[in-house]
């Protein structure tokens, strides 16, 4: 028996427990449920509702399971006639003031108060007194709040507090008066504040968007995979009539846990925007109409037949969208390898391609996201890290929070809820990168943060250099990277990359890259890449699922060249009146949520999902849509049968990859001579077509590059 | 957070900004929340006995605090206002001791002369007469009352009269 184990008896049976455990920790490993409302696992312990007491043996009165440590030969009992006395008297007193209106609460159907008050509450109230009521407040567009719901279990400020990081929701007032609420005025504004909706036992704090929408129990729960940044954050799509009606998470402890942040379970609001387009359109004399898919589709055939005939099929080019799902990747990538062009490319932001032939055949983490938080020290270059993944920041705050000593090099100071070791915000992010390459590499003295940041590389077991967004949209992207890749070797850390896009990783395995073909390899021919091709005036444009004068990194140019050029095929979602003005035809497509495919993440995961919802209108998925443009251009084998297929027909060719970020280029010593230029930093709500036109997310409190409330600290 | 945040540009005054930094000092590193208590009593001592939302934002930013946890502080213990009061606040207590040695008649006879309820202000801004809810720790000098800080104990509605009449 070792020293960590006490035995204890729950219920009459014999059971080992750690010692320190609370007894609601082991009766919940013992899967035997003890209720509870403010007891959260991933919480600290509050013990304020007093849900969960239990009977133990000797005790002199029941006692909190969720605080209440267990103790050698502790003998406790969660359904004795004492315990459930205990348990029943507690749920009355919290019935007290909870308003009788679960057939209008959101929660209803879905609730641990409903469910529990079932099981534990009485049929008629002894109490005829008046019921208190609390005013509501608005904490801003994304959570609707019910305060009078509310049974002050405290999850939503410990929430804040402890995972957010930043506490903006506390407990105002005191005894009877005491309520939930934000700071005066003030709207709760984290990326990760939706997640207080799912800890919520009550209705008290719902989804705004979503409210008097549906009824829990009439919706239909179907799997997804979040497109809009690379985590891969594993979703749950709830689905009325074919209608994604809100997003919830699903929990993988390796991924996301049980998390999402704000931009996962808000985009879908944007799904079905007013310039949704639900039929194919094609333009004549500048006259848009609807049209069938048979005309849409020969209108486009022809009109790449004649380019490339008559101009070459070099003067056609191909941007997709880094969100795209591995199949549409691959098809596109087939579909240009067949018309004869290898202008094709997903790196809609990145602005220097130099040293494109060291890259590795995928931006890899480098590591696994769970791993971030064991990381001992890490150095973040060019990363807004909780705008672009918000879910990664959660990670690595974790990892902070606990010791690590993560440092940041930066255009400019961004807001961290964590100890940072050092923080050098510069407009020559290359300059301050070979400084600290030669602190590392001469042992150079070296005074402040650059001595700190390298001091905690060298210290750290597991180390890592990050290379986030703004280091890859840098226009000095190729020195970052070499310095950074040699600042890794030096330091002995890690070199991991957050790939720019929310399937970016599967882009570059699918080979929509102008360098290289699938899964790394070389091209014959090597094309153009993107603001190559926005630049050369080509005479046709295939968009696939993008807003180039919005995603690209020069829209401008974008505009220019694409209103230009003879044929814009746009295979998309939406018809902004911009797009109108430059596209000739609009293929309709459906969204993440209405269509199969799989997502790699950061890892290097692939996750498969079905689609969630119905398609709009004549839309259809975009794999389907490039198999049949591949049959009638008369490509070879364009007849898959299911997404499936062609996912499997990529896996094999791509076999075995290992993902390696090792860096072999030599561009380390070259003169950062454009290292002051800036790379594009997209506010978390602007960054691809869905989240721009979710409603919700644009009327937060965004934390924009102009945003004051980045800079102060 | 950061080593950037200690100058500090704020509104509060150099005597506040000691008062804090006092109160600070007897707590650990980076348990500053602790100091809150102390911290906005001299906050509230500088503002006529009230806070107001200026000046919780500042001790809240002065401390390197999330606002919140000020605001919870500040409508948690009684001994805060968030609302303006008048100048003096009195506060007769009225538990089981103070109760059964006549306290309501003190009260009653403040709230006629003074033309106000408990909870309210005189509209001169000079009286406040605080709702009391803990007993004052007083019970062997039953009745009593506290004005700014200081007790007067065995009253009599005269010695009300009296201690009234003497303040500014």
């Amino acid at each position: 028996m070792s020293e960590d184990f006490v035995n204890i008896e729950i219920d009459g049976v014999p059971t080992k427990a750690r010692r320190g455990q609370m007894i609601i920790e082991v009766t919940d490993e013992q899967r035997i449920y003890v209720p509870r409302f403010c007891y959260h696992e991933k919480l600290t312990v509050a013990a304020n509702c007093r849900m969960c007491l239990v009977e133990v043996e000797n005790a002199p009165k029941p006692l909190v399971a969720c605080a209440t440590p267990v103790a050698d030969g502790m003998k406790v009992f969660t359904r004795s006639k004492y315990a459930q006395g205990a348990q029943k008297a507690t749920m009355e007193f919290l019935l007290i003031n909870h308003p009788l209106d679960c057939p209008i609460c959101d929660q209803g159907g879905e609730c641990e108060l409903q469910d529990l008050a079932m099981g534990y509450g009485k049929d008629a109230s002894r109490y005829t007194e008046r019921k208190r009521v609390v005013k509501d407040k608005n904490i801003g567009p994304l959570i609707s709040t019910d305060m009078t719901r509310c049974i002050h279990c405290t999850r939503c400020t410990r929430f804040t507090e402890e995972i957010a990081g930043f506490q903006e929701l506390g407990t105002i007032g005191r005894g009877e008066t005491m309520q939930i609420s934000t700071y005066i005025g003030k709207t709760v504004d984290h990326e990760l504040s939706g997640n207080v909706i799912d800890l919520c036992p009550v209705g008290a704090l719902n989804n705004k968007p979503f409210r008097f929408r549906a009824r829990s129990w009439e919706m239909r729960q179907v799997p997804m995979v979040s497109p809009h940044d690379c985590t891969g954050t594993n979703l749950f799509g709830h689905v009325l009539r074919g209608k994604l009606l809100r997003v919830v998470p699903r929990m993988n402890e390796e991924i996301n846990e049980i998390w999402i942040s704000d931009r996962d379970r808000y985009a879908c609001y944007g799904i079905y925007a007013g310039d949704r387009v639900k039929q194919p359109m094609v333009k004549t004399k500048g006259e848009w109409r609807e049209t069938s898919w048979e005309d849409a589709l020969a209108r486009v055939v022809a009109g790449l037949k004649k380019i490339s005939t008559e101009k070459g099929a070099g003067q056609i080019g191909m941007l997709a969208s880094p969100n795209s799902t591995l199949e549409e990747f691959h098809l596109l990538s087939r579909l240009a390898n067949g018309l004869g062009t290898k202008n094709i490319d997903h790196r809609l932001r990145q602005t220097d391609f130099s040293d494109q032939n060291a890259d590795p055949v995928f931006p890899w983490l480098g590591t696994e996201i769970a791993s971030l938080e064991k990381l001992d020290a890490a150095l973040v270059v060019g990363s807004n890290l909780r705008n672009e993944v918000p879910m990664m920041a959660h990670r690595i705050r974790k990892a902070a929070v606990g010791g690590a000593s993560i440092s940041f090099l930066n255009p400019r100071k961004y807001r961290y809820l964590f100890p940072v070791t050092g923080y050098l915000a510069t407009d020559d992010m290359p300059g301050e990168l070979a400084a600290l390459v030669a602190v590392a590499e001469k042992g150079k003295s070296a005074k402040g943060d650059h001595r700190k940041i390298i001091d905690s590389l060298n210290d750290g077991a597991a180390g890592m250099i990050l290379l986030g967004h703004l280091a890859q949209r840098h226009p000095a992207w190729a020195v970052i990277r070499a310095l950074a890749a040699k600042l890794a070797g030096l330091t002995n850390a890690s070199l991991g990359y957050i790939p720019d896009g929310g399937n970016a990783v599967a882009g570059c395995l699918a080979g929509v890259l102008p360098h290289r073909d699938a899964g790394g390899k070389s091209t014959s021919a090597e094309g153009l890449d993107v603001p190559a091709m926005l630049a050369s005036n080509m005479s046709a444009y295939l968009l696939l699922g993008c807003e180039p004068e919005l995603d690209c990194a020069n829209g401008d140019t974008a505009l220019r060249s694409l209103a230009a050029a003879d044929l814009v095929v746009a295979i998309g979602s939406y018809a902004s009146d911009t797009l109108k003005e430059y596209a000739d035809v609009i293929l309709p497509i459906g969204s993440y949520a209405e269509s199969s495919g799989t997502y790699v993440n950061a890892e290097g995961r692939w996750q498969s999902v079905a689609g969630a919802a119905a398609l709009i209108g004549q839309s259809r998925p975009a794999w389907k849509v490039l198999r049949v443009l591949g049959n009638l251009l008369g490509l070879e084998g364009f007849d898959y049968q299911d997404s499936q297929q062609v996912r499997d027909e990529l896996a094999e060719a791509l076999a075995e990859h290992t993902p390696d970020n090792a860096y072999h280029g030599d561009r380390a010593n070259t003169e950062a001579a454009n290292g002051s230029g800036e790379a594009e930093d997209v506010p978390m709500y602007l960054t691809d077509a869905i989240v721009r036109r979710s409603q919700p997310l644009q009327e937060t409190e965004q934390e924009s590059p102009a945003s004051p409330a980045i800079a102060s600290f | 957070m950061d080593a950037d945040n200690k100058t500090y540009d704020g509104n509060l005054s150099a005597h506040m900004c000691a008062e804090i930094d006092r109160w600070a000092a007897k707590f650990p590193e980076g348990k500053q929340r602790s100091a809150l208590i102390g911290s906005l009593l001299a906050a509230q001592h500088e503002n006529n006995g009230f806070l107001n939302d200026e000046l919780m934002t500042a001790v809240a930013d002065y401390l390197d605090l999330p606002v919140v946890q000020v605001y919870e502080v500040a409508t948690f213990y009684s001994m805060f206002e968030t609302k303006p009061v008048g100048r003096h606040s009195i506060s007769v207590c009225t538990n089981i001791s103070c109760m059964l040695n006549g306290c309501d008649r003190i009260v009653d006879h403040l709230e006629r002369k003074l033309g106000i309820k408990t909870g309210e202000s005189t509209a001169d801004g000079k009286f406040y007469l605080k709702q009391e809810e803990e007993c004052l720790a007083a019970c062997d000098g039953a009745p009593m009352m506290m004005i700014d800080h200081v007790y007067y104990e065995n009253l009599t509605v005269q010695e009300v009269d009296s201690i009234l009449d003497g303040l500014e």
